[in-house]
């Protein structure tokens, strides 16, 4: 049976299928009537040259880190979790919630932790119901995902114009929580050590996005429930054999990957913004999935797609900024176009390649 | 001299590395019945697959009735008069008898002209070559002698001169296949040219009028029937002399380890699959099941090994009882000392895209040989599949390997090795050696021999009878959900066992 | 609650559930072909934006039908060539798509228009006119039938008549016609297509092409007939509600219409309850209202209605395997 060397699998084809969006992407700009080259230019710029571009473009990796790891935990079972984007809303209200009830006197040592849990716990919550339907009615999972979605973003703009919202205040939006429940910024943390950096958003969450990077990949390589995890994913006959508890684990793995979306909260919530705002997950939830593809559903792979589409983002503000015909919906095009090489189109080079460099 | 109706010259294809197809020459008389025999895996399915245009040649030339063929698909195959009957039918489950012939040649872009049309062919075909169907059945309900006939007359409609039957009685009964080998005659009597593939040496001695032997590949032999032997054959199909007996070891049974009462099983559309079946496994004994695929046998295994759950009757494992309010899984019914070989080893017994080391540890990976505690540890997977790899002679002996890389004998002694490795009081053996070839079988066996031996009680299921007939110290036939039979192995033929799989029942009970 | 006040709730359901009803007509066309279209959001998504900015530039509701169409045929093909030709994973290509189409519509839409993504609100020559069947005003004098007449069946625009003929057509054209017949088969069993001699993909790439031409339709409605312009992310999940209404209505045309039906009901039903008190509950708030829709969509997949059973190859690339 031919093989492909892994630096194939993991560099060359992912790099191929990127090309072929940028490419793609490149044309349509080149239709709009600018350069392409000059909009990569500024792209580039936005994500890395410019004062604090760094720090902005490592805050969106962090998000983007967490929903991709969310969407990959599910893939290993085979589930299409693409309800990312309500798991991450919901879990703004997961930790809204534990502020309101506790930052008025609780230290951060003991609030940051439970605001955490409750950002997870919410994301679980709200992935739990369509993993039961899907493990236990058979409903099907793409659906029941996408639907809470909307419900989701229909409850909490509720919630945000009514009971949550900043007294005195017009905007839906919930109140700042206590300073005790920020995260600490990054910059502030490298300053006070004599580290210099430009301000950003970039905060404490960075850091625990790459710990919850660590821990799927324990989690998924190297526990015994993993094991069963992608056993079931890879055979559910196979894995019912084994006496894998399959609808169990169905509804736990989508737990799970929903705590993983609800953390995203954290980077807005108890940092950026240190409030809930209308719509912050702004479609992160659905970048997810195209991270977890490009990253092939591995943590390495995850931070690395992250940090990509986390330039993307960050360049693509600078491009809505500096074009007048060029909105940051491009990126949402590249987006979709990245999930179209990277996942249904990704085996398309793999003829040619192990014509090339294949090897028994 | 009349040319050939088939002849293949040189005929070579490779998928990747592997070489299928080896420079083949085949001549196939017009009007006779002429078969192919080789083990699995020697390149018979794919030689036909590409006459009938399912594959194209990397080189190498077709005539038909001496004239050149180009076949590219199907649709070509059909046009020079080849028709197919594949192994595993090419029938829609939920569409009528009717509707399965049309398919392809519907006379029309309008459906109900054509049916009429299609009618009146059909019960033509089915006067001209005594092949009775029902043209409004619905192929899921029929049984699968039937649905054979449907595939042989879909392929007579379309004017086949050559047809091409791949593995034709893997699924018929003693009787039904004598029933076949009629029919093929019959239509060798109509001129029709019948190509018949099989690694059954029974089957060729006695249908076929000339035979090819086929290894790993390569086309080493043409005989006319008349002229050689069984044991010939067999030689030409291994490369060296095999001994077609196995050692039977006499042992006296012991306790009853698990015994199953009255159990009655439904499917999720509420069809009966097992009615009031009985039976018991006793320690150093080896219960054969035998029987048409389809009967029952698969929902049995899955409801003792405790993948299904038990609906009406109740099984003893040891002291356990396992009743519907009881119910036990499979992971506790290994701790309960039961280990299960499945029939299906690609979708069951494997993860195919897992490591060989990691399917070693299938179904046991809550324990020590998956690592301590909850978490995995890759050195002790790795550490058990060289264990199990080296006992069982499991080739190449690469523990990092996908399962899918493997022969299909190798994989089958992998998943042998890890359930005999437990040390099992009872297993449960299905259709062990289908897909190994000659030698992966003779092992298997004897390994299955050799746990009786010590004691473990065994039940067997296989559609192979010879099989049955040479391990089993007790048989059990199943038809139709039902045991129908059951006798010692001393009182055991062939006739009286083909007889209840085609649901002539001695128990008396209602086939 | 008159009988006119029920005529207008009938009337409105029939125009919300034609979107459901093209889109859910095309998922079972895509479907029974064995080919899962996910896609249907996008599809709908971009036809829409396609016949609006169509119809701004060129003033003709007709030449953005055609450019709906287009389009929506044009994201099918993709689809075709990721899922058939390559066998992707049918699910991803879709979601690829629904992605593409929100971010294609408003790039596109701020390239030629310049107003975040939205289309200028179209004049009434630039979209579908109400069609007054032959006895919309003759009738208008008889009891009960005239108002029937007049509200419910005369006076929609030519999507919603499409929507309906579509039903039956693709009945017709399923169960009646060999191409039918060859396409359900292949939805089940592809083998047996292939080894009679039928070409697997180009039978896929036609049900595929089918569903474009259908989601087409949609979405010129949606912004040519229903609204009058197009809005970023006006599809609003109604592709991702017309698959439910698929699978809830086991891909079975008559079946699948009665379930757009009852969800156009709901929503019509819902907008009317907005606002208004309810005995238990009190006064409705609009979020439960606009929300509704999905919550209806999980309740009927969560299956209190009978298992369903989907074509036998739904969702599996086909290989010649041996």
């Amino acid at each position: 049976m031919t093989r492909l060397p892994a630096w194939a699998e993991y560099l060359l084809i992912p790099l191929l299928n990127i090309s072929l969006a940028f490419g793609v992407a490149a044309l349509v700009v080149m239709a709009i009537g600018e350069s392409p080259v000059e909009a990569l230019n500024v792209m580039i710029q936005g994500a890395f040259v410019y004062e604090g571009a760094f720090g902005y473009t490592l805050y969106y990796t962090t998000n983007f880190i967490f929903t991709g790891l969310a969407v990959a935990v599910a893939f290993h079972a085979r589930l299409f979790n693409i309800g990312g984007e309500g798991q991450a809303y919901l879990g703004g209200l997961g930790a809204i919630l534990v502020c309101i009830a506790l930052d008025s006197w609780m230290p951060s040592l003991l609030l940051i932790p439970l605001a955490i849990a409750g950002s997870a716990a919410m994301g679980a919550a709200w992935a739990f119901i369509p993993g039961w339907l899907q493990a236990y009615r058979g409903s099907h999972i793409v659906i029941t995902t996408i639907m809470f979605n909307f419900i989701g973003a229909g409850l909490m703009v509720a919630l945000l114009a009514g009971v949550l919202m900043r007294p005195g205040q017009s905007n839906p939006e919930s109140r700042e929580v206590a300073e005790a429940a920020r995260l600490p910024y990054i910059h502030d943390m490298l300053n006070a050590v004599g580290f210099d950096m430009a301000s950003s958003p970039l905060s404490l969450a960075f850091p625990i996005a790459l710990l919850a990077c660590v821990g799927v990949w324990v989690l998924i390589w190297r526990t015994k429930w993993g094991y069963a995890l992608r056993a079931m994913g890879q055979s559910e006959s196979a894995a019912e054999y084994a006496g894998v508890p399959v609808r169990r684990m169905i509804v736990t793995a989508m737990a799970i990957s929903g705590a993983l979306a609800g953390l995203m909260a954290i980077n807005t919530v108890l940092g950026a913004h240190g409030k809930v705002v209308l719509n912050f997950p702004s479609g992160f939830g659905f970048t997810g999935i195209a991270v977890a593809l490009m990253g092939r559903s591995h943590p390495v792979g995850i931070v690395l797609a992250a940090f990509l589409f986390g330039a993307l983002f960050q360049g693509g503000t600078e491009l809505d900024f500096e074009f007048q015909t060029i909105t940051r919906e491009m990126v949402l095009l590249i987006q979709g176009l990245i999930i179209l090489f990277s996942g249904a189109l990704s085996l398309m080079f793999v003829p040619w390649i192990t014509r090339l460099v294949g090897r028994a | 001299m009349t040319a050939p109706a088939v002849r293949l010259t040189g005929i070579t294809k490779r998928f990747g590395p592997v070489i299928a197809n080896d420079s083949i020459d085949l001549e196939v008389a017009p009007g006779t019945i002429h078969g192919i025999i080789g083990e699995n895996g020697a390149g018979k399915s794919t030689l036909v697959s590409i006459l009938y245009g399912f594959y194209t040649a990397d080189s190498g030339e077709i005539e038909i009735d001496g004239r050149p063929a180009p076949i590219k698909d199907s649709a070509d195959a059909i046009r020079f008069g080849i028709g197919m009957v594949h192994q595993h039918f090419m029938l829609v489950p939920n569409f009528t008898v009717l509707e399965n012939i049309m398919l392809g040649a519907e006379g029309g872009a309008m459906l109900r002209a054509g049916k009429a049309a299609t009618r009146e062919e059909l019960l033509r075909l089915e006067r001209d070559y005594a092949l009775d169907v029902d043209p409004d059945a619905v192929i899921e309900d029929l049984p699968v002698g039937l649905q054979q006939r449907v595939e042989i007359l879909k392929a007579l409609r379309r004017g086949a001169r050559i047809l091409i039957l791949d593995e034709p009685t893997g699924v018929l009964t003693p009787a039904e296949t004598d029933r076949f080998f009629d029919i093929l005659r019959g239509l060798r009597e109509q001129g029709v040219t019948i190509l018949l593939i099989t690694h059954k040496l029974r089957e060729i001695m006695e249908v076929t009028d000339t035979v090819s032997v086929m290894r790993r590949g390569k086309m080493v032999g043409h005989r006319r029937t008349a002229e050689t032997t069984r044991e010939e054959l067999a030689e030409l199909m291994v490369g060296r002399a095999v001994s077609l007996q196995v050692d039977r070891i006499h042992a006296e049974p012991g306790e009853v380890a698990m015994a199953a009462t009255g159990l009655t099983w439904r499917d999720e559309g509420g069809v009966a699959r097992l009615t009031n079946v009985s039976l018991d496994l006793r320690a150093g004994e080896i219960l054969g099941l035998a029987g048409v695929s389809g009967n029952g046998q698969s929902e049995l295994l899955d409801i003792l090994s405790g993948i299904a759950p038990v609906q009406d009757g109740r099984m003893m494992v040891g002291d356990r009882v396992v009743t519907r309010e009881a119910p036990v899984g499979p992971a506790e019914m290994r701790r309960l000392g039961v280990a299960h070989v499945p029939e299906d080893r690609h979708r069951r017994a494997l993860v195919l895209p897992f490591e060989a080391r990691e399917n070693a540890v299938l179904g046991y990976h809550d324990g020590a040989r998956a690592g301590e505690g909850r978490m995995l540890s890759p050195a002790a997977m790795q550490a058990h599949c060289e264990t199990l790899m080296e006992r069982f002679d499991v080739r190449p002996p690469a523990p990092r390997q996908p399962a899918a890389g493997f022969s299909g004998g190798n994989q089958q002694k992998l998943v042998l090795a890890r359930e005999i490795e437990t040390q099992p009081a009872i297993m449960l053996i299905g259709q062990p050696t289908r897909g190994v070839d000659i030698g992966g079988i003779a092992f298997i066996h004897a390994e299955i021999m050799a746990r009786k031996a010590a004691g473990c009680a065994i039940l067997l299921v296989s559609v192979e009878l010879d099989e049955i007939l040479a391990l089993s110290d007790r048989i059990m036939v199943m038809n139709a959900g039902r045991i129908v039979g059951q006798m010692p192995r001393a009182e055991a033929d062939v006739g009286r066992i083909g007889l209840m799989m085609a649901g002539v029942s001695e128990t008396g009970a209602a086939a | 609650m008159t009988w006119l006040d029920l005529l207008l709730i009938l009337d409105s359901t029939v125009r919300l559930a034609t979107p459901l009803i093209l889109c859910a007509m095309a998922g079972l066309v895509s479907e029974r072909a064995g080919i899962v279209d996910i896609g249907l959001e996008g599809k709908l998504l971009a036809s829409a934006f396609a016949a609006a900015a169509t119809a701004a530039l060129t003033g003709s509701a007709w030449a953005g039908l055609l450019a709906a169409m287009a389009v929506s045929v044009v994201l099918s093909i993709i689809h075709g060539f990721a899922c058939i030709t390559h066998r992707g994973e049918q699910i991803i290509s879709g979601i690829a798509i629904n992605i593409l189409a929100s971010g294609a519509t408003v790039v596109a839409g701020v390239a030629l228009f310049q107003r975040g993504g939205q289309t200028p609100s179209l004049a009434r020559e630039a979209r579908f006119p109400s069609i007054r069947l032959p006895g919309h005003d003759a009738f208008a004098d008889i009891p009960w039938f005239g108002p029937f007449w007049r509200e419910l069946v005369s006076g929609h625009t030519l999507p919603v008549y499409l929507a309906i003929l579509a039903v039956p057509l693709v009945w017709w054209l399923l169960w009646r016609t060999r191409f039918g017949l060859r396409l359900r088969a292949v939805g089940e069993m592809p083998a047996a297509v292939d080894s009679a001699g039928i070409s697997v993909p180009w039978l896929r790439y036609r049900a595929v092409i089918i569903a474009g031409i259908l989601c087409g339709i949609a979405g010129a409605f949606l912004s040519t007939a229903h609204g009058a312009g197009f809005v970023r992310e006006m599809s609003a999940g109604k592709g991702y509600i017309a698959l439910a209404a698929m699978i809830f209505g086991k891909w079975r045309p008559w079946s699948v219409l009665f379930a757009c039906l009852l969800f156009g009901f709901l929503e019509a039903g819902a907008a009317r309850i907005q606002g208004t008190s309810l005995p238990l509950i009190g006064e409705v708030p609009i979020e439960v209202v606009l929300v509704l829709p999905y919550v209806m969509t999980v309740v009927l997949l969560a299956g209190f209605f009978g298992k369903a059973m989907p074509p036998r190859a739904l969702g599996t690339p086909y290989r010649k395997e041996r």
